[in-house]
């Protein structure tokens, strides 16, 4: 297991102002009228600020947390601004800039979590013990999305293990089903087919259940040091980083254990396209986008050079490697 | 009366050169100083590809408007708008090479073999190219009857375009289905000369 603890620089020096600057440019170009305007042309440009402003915006609020910094890794962070601005979140709109316009009337609290299945001591967890019952520790991963661009993120949250735990799985416990809030006066998306990407709700992954024991398995409460803010999942997600961004889900209102290898949504949508392991391989390539390299998101405009070779299992290897010996990768992708 | 017409032409080839220029430069400012979403090279590709459909369609959509509100001086923009689809077409083979494959060629080449909707795109590229080209003056005298034949492939050029757009989507295709309306609402418009060119 890698351990190592990152300089607090690589934390505190991206982005405060950054994100300041960033709204106050927007603001500043929304009043000339020039996002309209562009849009005459190309109706797919961002118009994110503009519907930020009009919406009251969803509280995050800061935690305590411990910085143990297991696996954590020390490559540059993407902005805060960029992390809670680019989401693939189809229940609040189906393209990246559209969660953060959506979002932002999500009401997270009273929020109940159940732990279920095939376990002794099924629980419930609602929204102050997501916070209060574990001990949270900040990770920083990569987040690898299969449409080949990335980002590193400082996750706060605690190792799935310890939930799975305290449930008591019985010997049938084979896989980890997870669910998403269903509530489509919440969810636009899964109101508005056209808005929710014409994708099954609620959203529905898993893991088998040595991947979701795996110490880099945490559901994660809180990014850059305060509570997630709802286009990220709030208030409680699962992240995987050896896998597909997809298979992180966001808004988790069940975790079932369960005997037989559970159905997942970009599966039912498109099976020649997802599978349901979704490691990061660079050597697999997508139907759509080649795996071999990625866009790490960083600061930066056009002219960054950010494209980088993607690593196996998304750089952890070490950590996951051995859960997939003598399984063909080509074929369970 | 010779004069105003000419003026007419001219102002609207203005406001062409105008809107097109200040839109797109505009985003290219955006977008290299990290102002254009959270990855503006995405951002500006489909910046590109869009705008490349819309003024497309909306050179397809000069010779119906010209005749429909009698105005024949419409006509004089036509290769402009045409040209402009190009620009934009030529923009978006361009940052797609510089800016997401970031200049790996053997990238580039996997890909167009390899990705069915970039495959269409690079078909429409050529064929968009080629029209480009061939819209000169000069060019166009010597080439006589085989210009029309040639400059008649603009309808597969939108339809590959459109199919490209289709393709390129993930999972919400609303906006390609749209796409795909206008242009058969286009093609409808124009069903006798299809009519002729069967028969022939
Ligand atoms: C006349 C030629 C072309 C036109 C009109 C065109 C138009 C378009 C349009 C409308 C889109 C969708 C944009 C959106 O979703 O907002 C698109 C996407 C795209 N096109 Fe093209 N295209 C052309 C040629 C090409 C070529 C030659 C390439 C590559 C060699 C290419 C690469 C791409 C890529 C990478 C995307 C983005 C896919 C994604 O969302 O990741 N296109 N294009």
């Amino acid at each position: 297991m890698l351990i190592r603890v990152p300089k607090q620089s690589t934390l505190s020096e991206n982005n405060v102002t950054d994100e300041a600057v960033y709204r106050e440019r927007r603001s500043v170009l929304k009043q000339l009228g020039y996002v309209g305007a562009s849009s005459l042309l190309a109706s797919t440009v961002p118009l994110s600020f503009a519907a930020q402003a009009k919406s009251t915006t969803f509280q995050t609020r800061p935690l305590d947390f411990s910085t143990s910094n297991r696996a954590s890794i020390t490559e540059k962070l993407t902005p805060e601004s960029k992390v809670i601005s680019h989401n693939n979140f189809y229940e609040f709109g189906a393209q990246k800039h559209e969660p953060v316009e959506n979002a932002q009337n999500f009401q997270v609290n009273p929020w109940q979590l159940t732990i279920s299945g095939e376990v002794e001591k099924p629980f419930t967890l609602d929204y102050e013990q997501l916070f209060n019952q574990y001990n949270l520790e900040e990770r920083i991963y990569r987040l690898r999305c299969v449409e080949a661009w990335s980002m590193v993120i400082p996750w706060l949250g605690f190792q799935l293990s310890e939930v799975i735990k305290q449930a008591k799985p019985t010997s049938k416990a084979k896989f980890v089903a997870f669910e998403t809030l269903h509530d489509p006066d919440q969810m636009p998306g899964q109101k508005n087919r056209f808005l929710g990407g014409g994708i099954k709700y609620p959203y529905v992954e898993g893991l088998r259940i040595d991947e979701a024991m795996n110490p880099l398995s945490i559901l994660s409460v809180g990014l850059y040091g305060k509570t997630l803010p709802a286009q990220n999942g709030a208030p409680i997600r699962l992240v995987v980083p050896w896998k597909y961004g997809f298979k992180s889900i966001k808004s988790i209102v069940s975790i079932k254990l369960v005997e037989r290898m559970p159905p997942t949504t970009w599966n039912i949508l498109a099976p020649q396209e997802y599978g349901f392991y979704a490691n990061v391989n660079p050597e697999v390539d997508h139907p759509r986008w080649s795996q071999a390299s990625e866009r790490r998101l960083t600061s930066g405009g056009l002219f960054s050079r950010n494209r980088i070779k993607t690593q196996m299992f998304n750089g952890y290897a070490e950590e996951v490697a051995d859960m997939y010996k003598g399984m063909n990768l080509r074929k369970n992708y | 009366m010779q004069l105003f017409r000419q003026n007419k032409t001219i102002l609207l080839k203005t406001v062409i050169h105008c809107l097109c220029l200040s839109i797109c430069s505009y985003m290219y400012w955006m977008a290299i100083g990290d102002n254009l979403g959270s990855d503006p090279v995405k951002e500006i590709i489909h910046f590109t590809g869009m705008s490349t459909l819309n003024v497309l369609l909306l050179t397809l959509l000069v010779s119906p408007t010209a005749k429909l509100l009698k105005q024949p001086w419409l006509m004089q923009v036509r290769r402009l708008l045409g040209l402009y689809a190009f620009f934009f077409a030529l923009l978006h083979v361009l940052n797609f090479l510089f800016f997401e494959l970031q200049f790996d060629f053997s990238l580039f080449v996997d890909e167009i073999i390899d990705r069915p909707y970039i495959t269409l795109g690079m078909a429409a590229f050529v064929i968009i190219t080629l029209l480009a080209i061939t819209s000169l003056n000069s060019i166009k005298r010597r080439m006589g009857k085989s210009w029309q034949t040639l400059h008649n492939y603009v309808y597969l050029l939108v339809l590959l375009v459109c199919i490209h757009f289709y393709w390129s989507v993930k999972s919400d295709i609303t906006e390609p289905v749209i796409y795909f309306l206008l242009l058969f609402m286009l093609l409808y418009h124009r069903k006798t000369k299809f009519k002729r060119w069967l028969k022939r």
